[in-house]
């Protein structure tokens, strides 16, 4: 409970005036394509070098929670994922903000990102010495066998057929391994410079959401009956509130998913949201439903990728090992003020750990209000022309994939990928399952790699990757993953055969 | 009509030429661009804000310095880039790591030499040093060369990744002790390097003195050797150097950090940037900062660097040819 005593610390004039400015920076920050959560944090680590320590820390963790909450705003409203994190949120928050709902899915997501965010924290408060062992645990082969589980999930996700799900992948996994390969350095699929660095997951992510939407928004932008715009409900708090008690089971497995996910480093945030968001339909009885705008997505996704963010700090705080890109941001911020992360940050300068963690906290909820608050209004976006509408987003891919690292060569990568993606789509492809592919290729890839030279040192990789408890838990999590996929795909194919025929 | 575009194009040119000319006496006019071939976060990224956030200072330049992450294939990508696509204006300049580019240059497939740059002035030097875990039975680097030479590619050091300062001291240790390690290259750097080694994935590990010392200092690790010409009287008083060990392991692995430009660029603006550059890095809050941060310092002059170069060159290309 020694935290208690260092809420003061955040309460302090200028402390939460950095935390509100850090939180309604970030969720501005957030919801810019583009902009994702490691770039806000190295963005304002140079505003940190005139502020005390926890204040400055103050100022990156506010942002750090708030641009992944933020991310979602735009995932709902133009179905643009911020961050990786947020790729699940927009697969049914915005097939809900296209039904004029958009006020309904921000609070849902807000609401279900505030739990997430404060049970992570609290995590991270309580069992931080626990967890840090259990980061410790994961080594190459259980990372490799942790990216198969993720790879399992391609199937199943957004995808009307389970065939095509798989396909998609593919070319994602394909699309991960061009460029030089890290381990060794050899060269693949580059055929062209802007290639060299492999395809950069933000860029990708633009082009793969909001180009096929674009090219559809313009090829019926023609037709006067688009220009009509939606009318946008109003949504009450309350209703939101309830809804969101309604809909416990998927709140608890993205909160659990999330937090458990997010504490294992390297694989953590980006597809926290993802595993969160399939588990809860396999989980539901309405599976059908997910994809269409189904309140349950929404909640798992969100509620997920914000309870990543407290236990993804573990690693970083005890042991003063990043688990995450953003973790090492905010390493460079604390090295800055010569704090060392490790037993140094809690023995020496309980201050300001406690009440960086504590900022957290109070951001987590600081980020719910404010995201509430300006649902309703963000929500009117839905309410803009599709041209107009086609214009803006096509404006604002264009800026973020081309700030993500200054390069035009990221700005083709985008449009080619987009395009690229307009046609799969006309053939039942889709995007969510090959960006999951485009991320988990090189975490399999590298773990792989890396395991295989560790295990020739060894005993040979037969005993390397398929020995140990945890490698065993992980094997058989893979194939009872595996095999519900087809069972259920047997199963409900044949069910709904019939149904189609009805209607 | 071709003489319109004709005409168009000469004031053009025209323009440009003047400019040019403009540039060399007033440089810098504006802000100046600092590429970093790793990303946001990492050492590099980190110590090279640190030394340019005095750039703006009326003595020094008068104009800040803005750091631009080109990262990817170990630095590839950004020196790639560095080399073929930025301008030769003195107004992007991009941030060195020797021996990385010099070795990756020897070995191919990169667009750049050591002839593609020019260098500015060096800010630091952060030499490799051998850590195990804390319960590791080794603890000194003899019983751990030892134990290499009983059990021949067992000994498994990890390290940032090929043709990096981890994996030229793992080469030269290798060369020096005749003893066969297995190195393990990392994805994530030097911290997924480091995380490998506490948690007790590999043996051993070749990591950054500066990361290492911290990682002592919470301590997660022990310090075996320091791949240097000197012990660190600073951080690591207490630690040999290899050459102390009885290996004949010199500093050519230890990673030199500073700032170069473009071949090509106007000798004026070469000229003044070596002079003041090298002042910034001195400034009296960089340097506070950088201790601060555990990173060591190395101020070099241009001159200085033209020579650590040259040396580097000869010495990798000799070390790589076996490969």
């Amino acid at each position: 409970m020694e935290f208690l005593s260092y809420f003061g610390g955040v309460f302090e004039p200028i402390s939460f005036l950095l935390l509100l400015g850090g939180t309604i920076g970030g969720l501005i920050l957030g919801a810019t394509p583009g902009l994702s959560p490691t770039m806000a944090v190295a963005l304002l680590i140079p505003f940190t070098f005139h502020l005390q320590p926890a204040q400055g820390l103050i100022l990156l963790g506010a942002a750090y929670t708030s641009t992944v909450a933020g991310g979602a705003v735009s995932a709902i409203l133009l179905k643009i994922p911020g961050a990786p994190a947020n790729i699940a949120t927009s697969l049914d928050g915005n097939a809900m903000a296209k039904k004029g709902e958009g006020a309904r899915a921000l609070h849902l997501s807000f609401l279900a990102s505030g739990v997430g965010g404060v049970i992570g924290v609290l995590l991270l408060i309580f069992l931080t010495p626990v967890l840090a062992q259990w980061a410790l645990a994961f080594s190459y082969s259980h990372l490799f066998w942790m990216a198969i589980l993720g790879v399992t999930v391609i199937g199943s996700l957004d995808s009307k057929s389970f065939v095509k799900g798989l396909l998609s992948g593919c070319i994602g996994l394909w699309l991960s391994m061009i460029g030089f390969d890290d381990n060794l350095g050899a060269q693949r699929f580059i055929f062209t410079d802007a290639l060299a660095g492999g395809i950069h997951i933000i860029p990708a992510l633009i082009g793969l959401f909001a180009i096929p939407q674009v090219m559809e928004m313009f090829a019926k932008g023609r037709a006067n009956a688009a220009i009509e715009a939606l009318e946008v409900p109003k949504q009450s708090f309350m209703d939101s509130l309830r809804e969101l008690t309604r809909n416990i089971r998927a709140l608890s497995i993205g909160t659990v998913f999330g937090s458990i996910i997010g504490i294992i480093p390297g694989v953590g945030g980006q597809i926290a949201g993802l595993v969160a968001y399939d588990q809860a339909r396999k989980f539901s009885p309405e599976k059908e439903k997910f994809g269409t705008g189904h309140p349950e997505g929404i909640i798992a996704a969100e509620s997920a990728n914000n309870a990543m963010v407290g236990p993804s700090l573990v690693p970083l705080l005890t042991l003063s090992i990043p688990g995450s890109p953003t973790a090492a941001v905010l390493l460079g911020g604390l090295i800055i003020h010569g704090i060392f992360p490790g037993s140094d940050l809690f023995d020496n300068h309980p201050q300001v750990a406690w009440t960086f963690i504590n900022s957290m906290l109070i951001g987590q909820i600081l980020m719910v209000i404010f995201g509430i608050y300006t649902a309703t209004w963000a929500a009117r976006i839905a309410r803009a022309p599709v041209p107009i509408m086609a214009a803006a987003v096509m404006v604002l891919a264009l800026f973020g994939s081309y700030s993500v690292q200054q390069s035009m060569g990221d700005v083709y990568i985008m449009l080619s990928l987009g395009v690229g993606m307009f046609f799969l789509e006309k053939f039942g492809f889709s995007a969510a399952p090959l960006v999951l592919g485009l991320i988990l290729g090189p975490i399999a890839e590298s773990n792989f790699t890396t395991g295989s030279l560790i295990a020739q040192a060894q005993d040979g990789p037969l005993l390397y990757f398929m020995t140990g408890p945890l490698n065993m838990f992980l094997i058989f999590l893979v194939i009872a993953s595996v095999a519900y996929s087809f069972w259920s795909n047997m199963v409900l194919g044949k069910k709904s055969v019939p149904a189609e025929a009805q209607s | 009509m071709n003489k319109l575009i004709k005409s168009i194009a000469m004031g053009i040119a025209g323009v440009a030429m003047t400019a040019t000319a403009a540039l060399a006496a007033d440089y810098p006019e504006r802000p100046i661009g600092v590429a970093v071939s790793y990303g946001a976060g990492g050492a590099t990224d980190f110590q090279a804000r640190i030394v340019t956030m005095v750039a703006g200072n009326e003595d020094i330049l008068g104009q800040p310095m803005y750091i631009v992450n080109k990262p990817g294939a170990g630095g590839r990508v950004g020196w790639n880039w560095f080399a073929t696509e930025a301008d030769a204006d003195g107004y992007t300049l991009s941030a060195y790591n020797i021996p990385h580019f010099v070795a990756q240059s020897i070995k191919g497939g990169v667009q750049y030499s050591k002839d593609s740059f020019e260098p500015i002035a060096n800010w630091g030097a952060d030499p490799a040093v051998v850590v195990v875990g804390k319960d590791s039975k080794f603890n000194t680097i003899q019983e751990l060369v030892d134990f290499a030479k009983a059990n021949p590619g067992k000994a498994t050091l990890s390290g940032a990744g090929l043709f990096v300062g981890h994996h030229i001291a793992a080469l030269q240790i290798e060369k020096a002790t005749e003893a066969k390690f297995a190195y393990i290259p990392t994805k994530g750097g030097g911290a997924a390097a480091m995380k490998a080694v506490i948690a007790g994935d590999v043996v051993g590990g070749i990591n950054n003195l500066s990361d290492a010392f911290r990682a002592r200092e919470a301590g997660n690790v022990k310090i075996l050797a320091v791949a240097d010409l000197q012990r660190n009287e600073e951080f690591l008083p207490d630690v040999p150097t290899l050459m102390e060990a009885g290996y004949d392991v010199d500093n050519a692995s230890v990673n030199f950090r500073g700032l170069m430009v473009k071949k090509g660029t106007p000798q004026e603006v070469i000229d003044k940037l070596a002079a003041k550059v090298p002042e910034m890095f001195a400034n009296a809050r960089v340097v506070k900062r950088m201790k601060a941060g555990g990173s060591p310092m190395k101020i070099m002059s241009r001159a200085e660097v033209q020579a650590m170069w040259e040396k580097r060159q000869e010495t990798l290309t000799e070390l790589l040819a076996g490969l």
